[in-house]
């Protein structure tokens, strides 16, 4: 059965001329929590389905059958029938306690609990980014989690802000990340792959432009992953562009935003300890190439609406911006 | 009785005559619904393509907040309330509403509240933003705490809240009087089991709009408070949380989208039995499932709050509650369809719109009933699929209700037809436009696309469904423009209407199309369902006669209720421009208008 919807829908979406992947689709879900939702969905769809052909049907029969004629004697004024009333008040009855049964089991299924031993990621939203933490490892970072395949983890959801919500559809369900309050998501990932999400929940100016990664590794890559985020920022070879670049950075406003292990202490952007390890920026919204870091760093909100990184005053020099790129380049 | 009847700007500002409040209710309504569709088609026109430049992040999310806040307040609850205003007194064989001055402070208020609302689109100058639009940006749902001033310091949401408190003050101004008017007005033998379906949904209607508009009054007075003075119900640095808010906001916003249904259901239950010539079917049945849906209504709120996390139990409960209420708006569509059945159908177009209704609000019931489900809501809520669901029972439902209405009783509002072959050009173009553009939203959303984004990527694989549902917007646009110029046609070319050019059961069609100011001669007296009509035990009835036996004296205009009405937007003025006095000068006007009103003498 849910080849067959996943044909339909497939057909549908051929008709209407779009081709794939889909890399945020609900309906290719790659974790348990993800699955379990994807049924309980195909199940519902095949009852509506089923309702909407033989209510729209009935109705186009009616109107066809009795449409007017010109001699057709004047209808029959029924008033009701009590047994027909009491029988289609029955029916969606029954049909819903089949959807229903079905959605409390998962419900309680996909209640957010993983077992004791499974990674823990804190994921925090900030307007317009995430911040995630592995409080076992130690680790901080943003925009893209990295989680292992086929080991369950355990995602605590929260806010600095204003709502947000935590959304990766290929691995399940969004949660709300709502300043204090704590929301869990529970998952094991079946396959490695990159997975796109963004966030959900409309929290101002760049909502739109607040998306994220989940990459899920292979055992050895993600242990390789952790070792490189667990240890300090690459150190600049002296002399070097980058090492011009931490100059700059030390004595610019940067440090009171952003922190750098061992470099500068500030919390109000992303950890940049490792940022040249990550493919994107910015909210996953642009590649981490130099062309768009220096532009990024030359003037943030007018590439993302909103930003709270805000123009430097006064603002960074051409060369300086360089320097900065090539450091933050190396900080792999 | 002078000023009633007569022509004439002052006659008007000053009417207390339902149906010329029905009317102005009715053009002020569809002027706002034209600019929420302007506003509609620049949303899909951004997004007509992935990484759309036609407006900023800012405007955008403006736009798609005041589409949201003008389509729910400001077009199609008031688009009801002209079809409370001029059918339901005719209905029930009243003069008039209970308080008719009421009555006419409730459309002013109304007015003011909408203009002051979408003044904000011009306002920054004013509050010196550098920017023209300063309108609110936050959602037509406004969660705290983003609507903090912290997070929102612009006049934005203070433009947002002052607006809705004042247009709350006219719906419950409205629906006090439509209660009062519906229980006490009615002709003697018209029992409670012999309303018209119409009336009768107007009455729960009116009874959840007094229920459920205090609730939304005290989420926003906190907003008002936190914004204003410093307090913090919803700050979570202060320990209380933002959740608060959504709790408030849809114990009042389940209960609104059933203000904005029931209406559209009880003129297709009005419509289906005249063009097909029999009874409702099972009336009893559609008149008290109307009156469970309006019960069970207050005990599903947390469906829309399936991702906050408020636990399995809670999930569990709102998901059960959820799909029972489906139970009772399932059955109404089988009763529509037997009414139909064995009749003798006639396909005018207000049959055509009443059977949209049905056809389109199945798709958006069953829609609904997939996001009953908690699980599968956490694929769903946030994303285009819900913005499917939402348009399929408000467009697909509620404006194909109220456009049956149009179609049926505008004869009998301005004693023209409307053209039968552009009704029905209309509305083919506006059922497949609304069909291109609502239904691949459900396959945008399940292919991960959020809602409330100015901008997508193309990598999501989304692109083409957009561009069809752009597409599918601007038919619509096209079969609206199409509808304005029936109904502008029919002023002067639309053939003159009888008093029953579709051969009614109800009251209404009994008298002249207009009706005169006092609707009936004579008070006609009920002895069934379907007075008009010959059924088992009874005969038709008399329609009164032409002319009355009696000179009627119908009470004059009255300048109180305008006046009054415009105290509030001047109050409103005192905290977006954070001048304190300005509030004394809104408070005066509008006690010396009540002053006035209250001792005006009652015959003028
Ligand atoms: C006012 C605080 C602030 C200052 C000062 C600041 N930033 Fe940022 N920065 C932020 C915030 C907030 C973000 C996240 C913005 C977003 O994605 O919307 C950010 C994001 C970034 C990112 C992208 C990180 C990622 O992984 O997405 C880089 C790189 C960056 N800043 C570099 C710099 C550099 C270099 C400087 C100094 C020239 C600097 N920032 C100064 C607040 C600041
Ligand atoms: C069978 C009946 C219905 C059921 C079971 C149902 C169920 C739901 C559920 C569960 C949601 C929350 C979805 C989400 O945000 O994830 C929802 C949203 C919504 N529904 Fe329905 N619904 C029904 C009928 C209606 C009707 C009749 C209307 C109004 C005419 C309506 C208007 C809306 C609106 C406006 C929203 C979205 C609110 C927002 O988030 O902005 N629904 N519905
Ligand atoms: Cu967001
Ligand atoms: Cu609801």
């Amino acid at each position: 059965m849910p080849r067959l919807r996943f044909w339909l829908l497939t057909a549908a979406l051929t008709i209407s001329g779009c081709g794939g992947p889909y890399p945020q689709s609900t309906l290719h879900p790659r974790s348990d929590f993800g699955r379990a939702v994807d049924h309980l969905f195909t199940d519902i769809f095949w009852w509506a389905a089923g309702v909407f052909v033989v209510v729209e049907a009935l109705l186009v029969i009616v109107l066809i059958r009795f449409r007017h004629r010109e001699g057709r004697p004047a209808p029959k004024p029924t008033h009701g029938h009590t047994v027909l009333e009491i029988a289609w008040t029955l029916a969606p009855a029954v049909i819903l306690v089949f959807v229903a049964v079905p959605t409390v089991r998962t419900i309680f299924a996909t209640a957010g609990d993983a077992p004791a031993d499974a990674l823990r990621v804190e994921v925090t939203g900030h307007q317009w980014w995430w911040e995630y933490k592995y409080p076992d490892l130690g680790i901080t970072t943003a925009n893209e989690m990295h989680v292992p395949v086929g080991r369950p983890v355990q995602v605590a959801i929260t806010s600095a802000d204003v709502i947000h919500s935590f959304w990766a559809p290929a691995l399940g369900g969004k949660r709300d990340a709502i300043p204090g309050h704590v929301n869990r998501i529970a998952f094991r990932a079946d396959a490695v792959g990159d997975y796109s999400g963004q966030c959900a929940e409309f929290c101002g100016a760049s909502h739109a432009n607040m998306r994220l990664r989940v990459l899920v590794d292979a055992d050895s890559v993600f242990q390789a992953w952790v070792k490189t985020e667990q240890g300090g920022p690459a150190a600049p070879a002296t002399g070097s562009l980058a090492a011009r670049g931490k100059e700059v950075f030390l004595h610019s406003p940067c440090l009171a935003c952003h922190t750098i292990q061992g470099v500068s202490p500030g919390v109000i952007g992303p950890n940049l300890t490792h940022v040249g390890s990550r493919g994107t920026i910015a909210g996953a919204i642009f590649p981490n190439d130099s062309a768009h870091l220096a532009s990024w760093i030359a003037d943030a909100p007018s590439l993302k609406p909103g930003s709270l990184m805000t123009r430097m005053k006064p603002p960074l020099t051409d060369p300086d911006i360089a320097a900065l790129v090539a450091y933050l380049q190396s900080l792999k | 009785m002078s000023e009633a009847t007569g022509g004439g700007l002052k006659s008007w500002l000053t009417t207390t005559d339902h149906k010329r409040i029905g009317l102005l209710y009715f053009w002020t309504a569809f002027a706002f619904f034209l600019v929420g569709g302007v506003e509609a088609l620049v949303i899909r026109l951004q997004l007509a393509h992935p990484d759309g430049h036609l407006v900023g992040a800012e405007t955008y999310n403006q736009l798609f907040t005041m589409h949201g806040t003008t389509m729910i307040f400001l077009a199609l609850m008031p688009l009801g309330s002209s079809f409370f205003n001029y059918i339901v007194p005719l209905q029930i064989g009243a003069r008039d509403v209970a308080f008719p001055r009421l009555n006419a402070f409730s459309y002013w208020v109304f007015l003011f509240g909408g203009l002051l609302l979408n003044a904000s689109w011009f306002a920054g100058p004013l509050f010196h933003a550098g920017v023209l639009n300063v309108a609110p940006d936050a959602g037509w749902f406004g969660y705290a705490n983003l609507t903090e001033r912290q997070y929102s310091p612009g006049p934005n949401i203070d433009f947002w809240l002052l607006g809705l408190q004042i247009l709350g003050i006219s719906s419950l101004a409205a629906g006090f009087n439509f209660v009062v008017t519906i229980l006490n007005l009615r002709a003697p033998g018209l029992k409670m089991m012999r309303l018209p379906t119409f009336s009768w949904m107007t009455l729960v209607t009116n009874f959840l709009i007094i229920t459920a508009f205090p609730v939304i009054t005290v989420g926003l007075l906190f907003l008002m408070f936190d914004r204003f003075f410093g307090t913090h119900f919803y700050v979570r640095e202060a320990g209380a949380t933002p959740v608060l808010w959504q709790h408030l906001f849809w114990l009042f916003g389940h209960p609104e989208v059933y203000i904005l249904i029931l209406p559209a259901m009880g003129i297709v239950s009005d419509v289906l039995p005249t063009f097909s010539r029999k009874p409702l079917f099972g009336y009893t049945v559609v008149v008290y499932s109307g009156i469970l849906i309006g019960f069970m209504g207050w005990g599903v709120w947390s469906h829309h709050m399936f991702s906050v996390g408020l636990g399995p139990i809670a999930d569990s409960v709102f998901a059960a509650t959820t799909m029972l209420i489906a139970v009772p708006t399932g059955v109404k569509i089988f009763n529509w369809i037997a009414t139909l059945w064995g009749g003798d159908i006639r396909g005018t177009t207000a049959l055509h719109f009443a059977v949209g209704f049905i056809a389109m609000f199945i798709i958006g019931g069953l829609s609904g009933v997939s996001h009953a489900s908690p699980p599968a809501d956490l694929q769903q809520t946030d994303s285009y699929y819900v913005v499917a669901h939402i348009h399929y029972v408000f467009f697909g439902g509620t404006i194909f209700g109220l456009f049956a209405g149009i179609y049926y009783w505008w004869p009998k509002m301005t004693g023209r037809l409307l053209d039968e072959t552009l009704g029905k050009v209309h509305f083919w173009l506006q059922f497949i436009g609304m069909n291109l553009a609502f239904f691949p939203m459900h396959f945008i959303g399940l292919l991960g696309m959020p809602r409330r984004v100015y901008t997508y990527s193309p990598d999501l694989g989304v692109s083409d469904l957009n561009l069809v549902s752009t597409i599918g917007a601007l038919l619509i646009g096209l079969s609206i423009l199409i509808l304005v110029a029936n109904l502008w046609r029919s002023r002067t070319h639309g053939a003159p209407a009888s008093n029953d050019p579709w051969g009614g059961a109800t009251l209404e069609w009994g008298i002249p199309s207009p009706p005169p100011p006092y609707n009936f001669s004579v008070i006609p007296t009920v002895e069934s369902r379907l007075p008009r009509w010959r059924t088992e035990r009874h005969g038709p009835m008399k329609d009164p006669p032409a002319r009355p036996p009696a000179p009627i004296h119908m009470p004059g205009g009255s300048w109180w209720p305008i006046v009054a009405a415009f105290g509030l937007p001047v109050m409103a003025l005192a905290p977006l421009t954070h001048t304190l006095w300005v509030v004394f000068v809104g408070a005066a006007i509008l006690l010396f208008g009540i002053y006035r009103w209250a001792f005006e003498p009652f015959e003028v």
